[in-house]
C-alpha cells in the first residue's frame, strides 16, 4: 500500500516555531507528529538564585502575547508563600488588566490569524482588500484591549506596572473612566463579532475531551478559583501536580501532560465556557444563546465562537471593574518573604497557566515549575489530528494541509512559551 | 540607501518570547498603512503566505542558541539587503543569555527530563555576533513607535532617529521628577539606552534597563552609588544581570560584583 507523507514544515500564524508531520498509509493515519523546534529558554533553570519580587518581570518574557498570565501566576504564588492579604481593590485592578490581554489576545486570535482560514485568505492584510470593515474593527478593538494593558500596566508587552503586593502605582477613577467610552464601543464591536462567526461555516468534528479550567464561587474565572474538570477533577490549584503529571513516553522523546489515569487535557476557552457556562456575565450569555451555541462546546472548529463570546464578557466585565472602582490608598501591600511552596495558576488566553516556585527566607528562588498551556493542549492537537485527518484523506495534499493547519489554530498555540516545552530534537526533514 | 518602489519586507525569528515581532502587529493605526507601503513577503507569525526572497528590508527578533540557528542566519544575511535587529534577544543576547552565566547542560538536565534530546548551545548571542547586521532596535520589548521610525526611515532612504543617549535625558525632556533624587529608588536611567518613552518613573518605579546600555555608559559609577545606598554585591549583580545581561557594559558591571 501506498505511503503517503504530509508536512507542513513552518506552522504560520501561531506564536513561535512549529511544524506538523503526518503519516498514512492506505486510509489509515500511522503517525502524527506536531513538532515544536522553538530553542530551550531555560527559564525555570535561571530562576534559581533571583529574589522572588523578580519573578514577575521575568517570566512575563517568556510570552509576548500572554505577559500577564506569566506575571499575575508569579506574583500570586509569591503572595500565597509570604502569606499576605491583598487589598479586593488591587484584585479588581488585576482582573481589570488580564481582561485587557483578553481582548487583546483573543482579537488577534479571531480575527488575524484563525478568521482568514474560514475565509480562504493567506493572512489579515490580504482579507483587509475583501472585507475592510470587519479588519478594520477587530484592529479598533485589539488597540482598547492594548489600551486597558498600557494604561495599567505601563505598556502593552511586558507591563512594567504588576508587582508582588499589587502594583507600583494605581490609577485614578478619572484616568479608568476615560476608557469607559471605547469599551461600550468595544461591547458592541464584541457582539457584532460573534454573530459575523457564528454565520462561518464549520467542520462537524466533535471530541469527547476532557476539559480542565479554573472555577471560583463568583464569577467567571481569570486569576483565582479552583481546578475542576468535567471528568472528576475538583482540587485546590496546590493539587496540580498530583491530578496533571508530566510523562516519559516511551515511544516518542517528548514529555507529556497526561491528566492521572486518563488521557490528554483540552485547555482554554471552550474548558472554561463549558464549565463556567453560569457564570458568564448577561450578555456574553446571550450572545452564546443567539449564536446557537449550547451550553457545552466539543468542536473545537467552534471554539472561534467561544472566544468571541468570552471577548463580550471581557468587554462588559471591564466596564463594571471600571464603574466601581475606588482607588486603593496604596498600590501593594509591603512582602515580607518567608521560606515555603507556593501556587500560581490563572487563566491565560489559551487556558491555565501553572506556576509552582520554592523560596527560602532571604527570598530567594530555590526551585521553579512553569507549565504554558500551549504545552498541555498539544498532545490534545495531536490526537485532534489524527481523528480528523483520517475521514478527509481523500483530500489533495495541499488543501489537506490547510485544514490540518486550520486544525491547529483552533488551539493557537503559543510555542514560544517555551518555559517547559518538549519534543526538542530538531528533525531535519 | 534609497528603497525599491515596493520593497519586500521579511521578518525572522530566533529564541525570543515573539513580543518584539507582535509590536508590528500591534501598530493598529499603522498597520494597514504599512502594509500599502512595504510588500510584507515574509511574516509567519502573520501570514501563511511565505514569498521567496531576497528580500529588501529584514527584521531579525531572537537570538542564536543552537547550531542550526548559527548557520541559518547566515543564509537570512545572504537573502536580505538592509536587516535590521529588532529587540534585546537579537541586539544582546536577551535574557536567555543567564546561560551564558552557568552551565548549560546542568540548565538542560533541570528542566528537561531527556537532556540528550536537547539541541542548544552553550551561549546566547546576538545576531551582530555571526554577521553584518545594518541597524539595531533596543528594547525587551521594543517600541513600536521606533519599529516604525526604522520603516519609515528605510522607506525615504534616510537615518533612522533613535537617539543612543541615557534614559535620564529623555526623562528630563519629559519633565518627570527624578525617582531617585525625590525618593530615593534606584534607577538604572544614568545608563541604560533611551527610546521606550520613559515608562518606568512615570509609574514610580526605576529604570530596570530592559533597553539595554546607552552610548559609553559608566556601569560602574552607578553600581557604586546603588553600594552607597546600601545594596548588597548580589542585588547589584542581579540588576545588570536582566534582559541585556550579554551586552558588554551590563556584563562587566554584574561579573565584577560576583562573589
Amino acid at each position: 500500500m501506498k505511503t503517503r507523507t504530509i508536512k507542513v514544515d513552518y506552522l504560520a500564524r501561531v506564536e513561535g516555531e512549529g511544524a506538523l508531520y503526518v503519516k498514512a498509509r492506505g486510509d489509515h493515519v500511522e503517525d502524527v507528529k506536531l513538532k515544536i523546534f522553538e530553542p530551550p529558554r531555560f527559564f525555570e533553570a535561571f530562576l534559581r538564585g533571583r529574589d522572588f519580587r523578580e519573578a514577575p518581570d521575568i517570566t512575563a518574557r517568556i510570552c509576548g502575547i500572554c505577559p500577564i498570565a506569566y506575571q499575575m501566576g508569579a506574583v500570586h504564588a509569591m503572595e500565597s508563600i509570604c502569606n499576605v492579604m491583598i487589598d479586593p481593590r488591587i484584585r479588581l485592578l488585576r482582573r481589570l488588566i488580564y481582561c485587557g490581554e483578553w481582548i487583546e489576545s483573543h482579537v488577534l486570535h479571531i480575527y488575524m490569524l484563525h478568521l482568514p482560514d474560514f475565509l480562504g485568505y493567506p493572512d489579515a492584510i490580504q482579507m483587509a482588500k475583501d472585507h475592510p470593515e470587519a479588519v478594520q474593527r477587530a484592529l479598533r478593538m485589539k488597540k482598547i484591549g492594548n489600551g486597558i494593558m498600557t494604561l495599567l500596566g505601563g505598556r502593552e508587552i511586558h507591563p512594567i506596572n504588576v508587582r508582588v503586593g499589587g502594583f507600583y502605582k494605581t490609577p485614578t477613577r478619572r484616568e479608568l473612566s476615560s476608557l469607559t467610552d471605547d469599551l461600550k464601543w468595544g461591547l458592541e464591536a464584541a457582539i457584532v463579532t460573534v454573530k459575523l462567526v457564528s454565520t462561518l461555516n464549520f467542520q462537524n468534528f466533535e471530541q469527547d475531551y476532557e476539559f480542565v479550567c479554573l472555577r471560583h464561587p463568583d464569577e467567571y474565572p481569570l486569576n483565582e478559583g479552583s481546578l475542576v474538570s468535567n471528568k472528576g477533577i475538583d482540587c485546590p490549584i496546590s493539587q496540580y501536580d498530583a491530578n496533571l503529571i508530566e510523562e516519559h513516553v516511551a515511544h516518542s522523546t517528548a514529555l507529556q501532560t497526561t491528566v492521572k489515569g486518563r488521557g490528554s487535557a483540552h485547555l482554554g476557552p471552550m474548558a472554561r465556557y463549558s464549565l463556567n457556562y453560569d457564570q458568564l456575565t448577561p450578555l456574553a450569555k446571550n450572545a452564546a444563546v443567539n449564536a446557537g451555541l449550547e451550553k457545552t462546546c466539543r468542536n473545537p472548529f467552534k471554539s472561534i465562537i467561544v472566544r468571541a463570546v468570552e471577548v463580550v464578557f471581557a468587554f462588559e466585565e471591564a466596564l463594571r471593574i471600571i464603574k466601581e472602582y475606588d482607588q486603593p490608598p496604596c498600590p501593594a501591600v509591603d512582602v515580607k518573604p518567608r521560606a515555603g511552596t507556593g501556587y500560581g495558576c490563572t487563566e491565560a488566553p489559551r487556558g491555565i497557566c501553572y506556576h509552582r516556585y520554592t523560596i527560602d527566607d532571604a527570598g530567594i528562588i530555590r526551585d521553579a515549575k512553569i507549565v504554558s498551556p500551549t504545552a498541555v493542549n498539544q498532545k490534545t492537537i495531536e490526537g485532534d489530528l489524527r481523528y480528523f485527518i483520517e475521514p478527509n484523506l481523500h483530500l489533495p495534499d495541499e488543501k489537506l494541509k490547510w485544514e490540518c493547519e486550520q486544525a491547529i489554530r483552533n488551539y493557537y498555540p503559543c510555542i514560544s512559551c517555551s518555559a517547559h516545552f518538549l519534543k526538542l530534537n530538531i528533525e531535519r526533514a | 540607501m534609497r528603497a525599491p518602489k515596493k520593497p519586500k519586507l521579511a521578518v525572522w525569528k530566533f529564541a525570543s518570547c515573539d513580543g518584539c515581532q507582535l509590536s508590528l502587529l500591534d501598530c493598529e493605526d499603522e498597520l494597514l498603512a504599512v502594509a500599502g507601503a512595504i510588500d510584507i513577503a515574509y511574516f509567519p507569525e502573520a501570514s501563511r503566505a511565505m514569498v521567496k526572497g531576497p528580500y529588501d528590508l529584514s527584521l531579525v527578533e531572537g537570538s542564536i542558541t543552537t547550531p542550526h540557528d548559527a548557520e541559518r542566519i547566515h543564509q537570512i544575511r545572504r537573502q536580505s539587503k538592509f536587516l535590521v535587529t529588532i529587540g534585546a534577544c537579537a541586539t544582546s543576547g536577551g535574557i536567555q543569555a543567564l546561560r551564558n552565566f552557568k552551565n548549560v547542560r546542568e540548565f538542560t538536565s533541570l528542566v528537561y527530563a531527556s537532556p540528550e534530546f536537547i539541541s542548544t548551545l552553550d551561549k546566547s548571542t546576538p545576531i551582530s555576533g555571526h554577521i553584518k547586521v545594518d541597524f539595531e532596535l533596543h528594547g525587551c520589548p521594543i517600541s513600536k513607535e521606533q519599529l516604525l521610525e526604522v520603516i519609515s526611515a528605510y522607506l525615504n532612504g534616510r537615518k533612522p532617529n533613535t537617539p543612543s543617549h541615557a534614559l535620564c535625558i529623555e526623562c528630563k525632556r519629559a519633565g518627570i521628577v527624578c525617582v531617585m533624587v525625590a525618593h530615593g529608588t534606584p534607577c538604572l536611567g544614568p545608563v541604560t539606552h533611551a527610546g521606550c518613552g520613559v515608562i518606568c518613573p512615570q509609574y514610580d518605579r526605576g529604570c530596570y534597563g530592559c533597553f539595554g546600555p546607552k552610548e559609553t555608559p559608566n556601569a560602574h559609577s552607578l553600581a557604586a552609588s546603588l553600594a552607597g545606598a546600601g545594596w548588597s554585591k548580589d542585588e547589584i549583580m542581579r540588576v545588570f544581570r536582566t534582559y541585556n545581561a550579554e551586552a558588554p557594559a551590563f556584563r562587566k558591571a554584574s561579573t565584577s560584583h560576583e562573589d
